[in-house]
């Protein structure tokens, strides 16, 4: 696998909104979203990611992480609370800036969320496609990406012909070739057997050395004990423990 | 939009189609089953206006003059008439012709035998209509001029065609309706279906940020171009079937020639041709901007 080698300079720059101070990427205060039915997913949640973090959010099913993810990504908006996303008010978002709000963010899901149609190179040349890059640059910076993530010599398979391990290699690169601020990562383990998982975590870790802000939503208790990174515990929506290089919780 | 972005969402319109074969096959197939019933029926219709339109035409009212009237006061009621507004065109017979027209039809050799004229005085206008509804109008007022002996007219041949004049109307207001209503049904169907596989594609898109309009442009693309194909193919399909129906018929009941007056095809073409495109373009583009829709919420 390659050096990390993106020209980190072209990212976007972040307009600096209410709350937070300069050095935060991502702010929540008191934030709280209720379903119709049933208990509050989230509950009063705070906190603060700073520029250049890596974060592990932990947590069981039903305890609000997946709720997290959909209101900074603004699938969701909170019943109450102020969101900001590098800059942005996420909360008071017209629907219109969203997208362009989302470029600000990578995602990588569990269950990679490739275009299945297309081979390697679309799946990563369309994040540039949207952004408007020139067809010049994109074959520049698409094979680029690509040999970072250790897939140069796969671009043109289909994902159905990939193992789940370079599937979810693929996703990183479409998540990461637009330079985004913060990588948002929901259960990227979540499909693979441990070889790959540690293969996805190292490079996640590289990235993160190179400045990207991340997150990462997980199971994996071998890989939180072992990263030694900050941990965020969310239990029933609320945040239980919030610890620097921290362990895996105990539910019980 | 830059050019590269219009070129890349052109293509990804075009190989869309391709990717999901048998439901651009569906969708193709519906649009021109329903566009071919449609040019069938519009064909019919028109076809049967312009025979009725024409049969309107030569029915006509017949006036003739008290015996004995004066060339001039014919001429002045003659003038009257013209100046009414349900008549479309008035034509002297004077009472030879009459007889020459007579003889010509019903009586060939035999005339010979005729030294007079047993038709005389008996000039007439022959009165052509506009409307063959205004008919009963016009006789009543024809009746109450001075010097007017006798009227004739055709009341059976006026209240038929204003009886099928109405019906052709409400038939074909109906049978579009129906059509109309079911290519609906079965377009939202058949988009519903295709977009099942289009739900993923579109939340993945909107993840990484695209915008509505990238997301729908090569969707929109994809239909205009489905509606294209499939309004293009049953206008071939009419055109050929049009011209041998119109020989067959005319060969075949070749006694009628003179009642049935076909429309040419190219006459027919002038409005089944635009309005067939921009029923399966107008389709295919809200077919697809509107499903598409449904789904950006994400």
């Amino acid at each position: 696998m390659k050096k990390l080698a993106i020209d980190r300079g072209k990212r976007h720059t972040a307009k600096r909104g209410a709350g937070g101070s300069s050095n935060d990427v991502i702010t929540l205060k008191n934030v709280s979203k209720s379903y119709s039915t049933g208990a509050p997913a989230l509950n009063g949640v705070s906190l603060n990611v700073k520029r250049g973090e890596f974060v592990f959010i932990v947590g069981d099913s039903g305890s609000g992480k997946s709720t997290l993810i959909k209101l900074l990504l603004r699938e969701l908006t909170p019943t109450d609370g102020e969101i900001t996303v590098n800059g942005y008010d996420v909360v008071r978002l017209k629907r219109r800036k969203i997208p362009k709000f989302r470029r600000n963010i990578g995602v990588v899901f569990q269950d990679f969320r490739l275009l299945k149609d297309r081979n390697v190179y679309e799946n990563v040349a369309f994040a540039q496609r949207i952004i408007q890059v020139p067809t010049r640059e994109i074959r520049r910076n698409v094979p680029a990406i690509l040999s970072v993530v250790g897939l140069a010599g796969k671009y043109k398979a289909k994902p159905k012909q990939l193992s789940g391990g370079e599937q979810q290699r693929v996703a990183l690169a479409r998540a990461l070739v637009n330079n985004p601020p913060i990588l948002l990562c929901d259960e990227p383990t979540g499909n693979l057997d441990p070889k790959n998982s540690w293969e996805i975590m190292k490079l996640l870790d590289e990235i993160n050395k190179s400045g990207t802000t991340i997150l990462v939503v997980t199971h994996n208790r071998e890989i939180v004990n072992a990263m030694q990174k900050r941990v965020i515990t969310v239990k029933k929506g609320i945040i239980i423990s919030d610890e620097e290089k921290g362990g895996y919780i105990d539910e019980d | 939009m830059r050019i590269s972005t219009f070129f890349y969402t052109l293509k990804q319109g075009i190989s869309n189609i391709f990717r999901n074969k048998w439901f651009s096959l569906a969708s193709v197939a519906t649009i021109a089953a329903c566009l071919f019933l449609f040019g069938i029926f519009y064909a019919v219709l028109a076809n049967f206006r312009h025979i009725v339109k024409t049969a309107e035409e030569g029915v006509s009212v017949t006036v003739f003059f008290d015996e004995g009237l004066e060339d001039a006061q014919i001429q002045a009621i003659g003038d009257q008439i013209q100046k009414r507004v349900e008549v479309k065109d008035v034509k002297y017979i004077s009472d030879e012709d009459a007889w020459e027209s007579f003889k010509v039809d019903y009586l060939g050799e035999y005339a010979d035998g005729f030294t007079e004229n047993p038709l005389e005085g008996c000039d007439s206008y022959e009165i052509y209509l506009n409307d063959i509804s205004m008919q009963s109008a016009l006789v009543t007022w024809l009746e109450s001029v001075d010097g007017v002996r006798q009227v004739n007219r055709s009341e059976v041949t006026a209240s038929t065609l204003t009886g099928v004049n109405a019906l052709i109307g409400y038939v074909s207001v109906g049978i579009i309706a129906i059509l109309l209503a079911v290519s609906v049904f079965l377009i939202s169907n058949t988009v519903t279906i295709g977009i099942s596989v289009r739900k993923e594609e579109i939340s993945i898109m909107k993840y990484i940020g695209a915008t509505d309009f990238f997301v729908r442009s090569p969707f929109v693309i994809e239909g205009i171009l489905i509606g294209l194909i499939g309004s293009a193919l049953p206008l071939v399909f009419i055109y050929f079937i049009y011209e041998n129906a119109v020989n067959y018929v005319q060969e075949r009941f070749n006694v009628l020639s003179g009642l049935l007056n076909f429309l040419t095809v190219d006459k027919i073409f002038s409005i089944l041709l635009p309005v067939s495109l921009a029923i399966g373009v107008g389709i295919g583009f809200f077919g697809s901007f509107i499903t598409v829709r449904k789904h950006l919420r994400v």
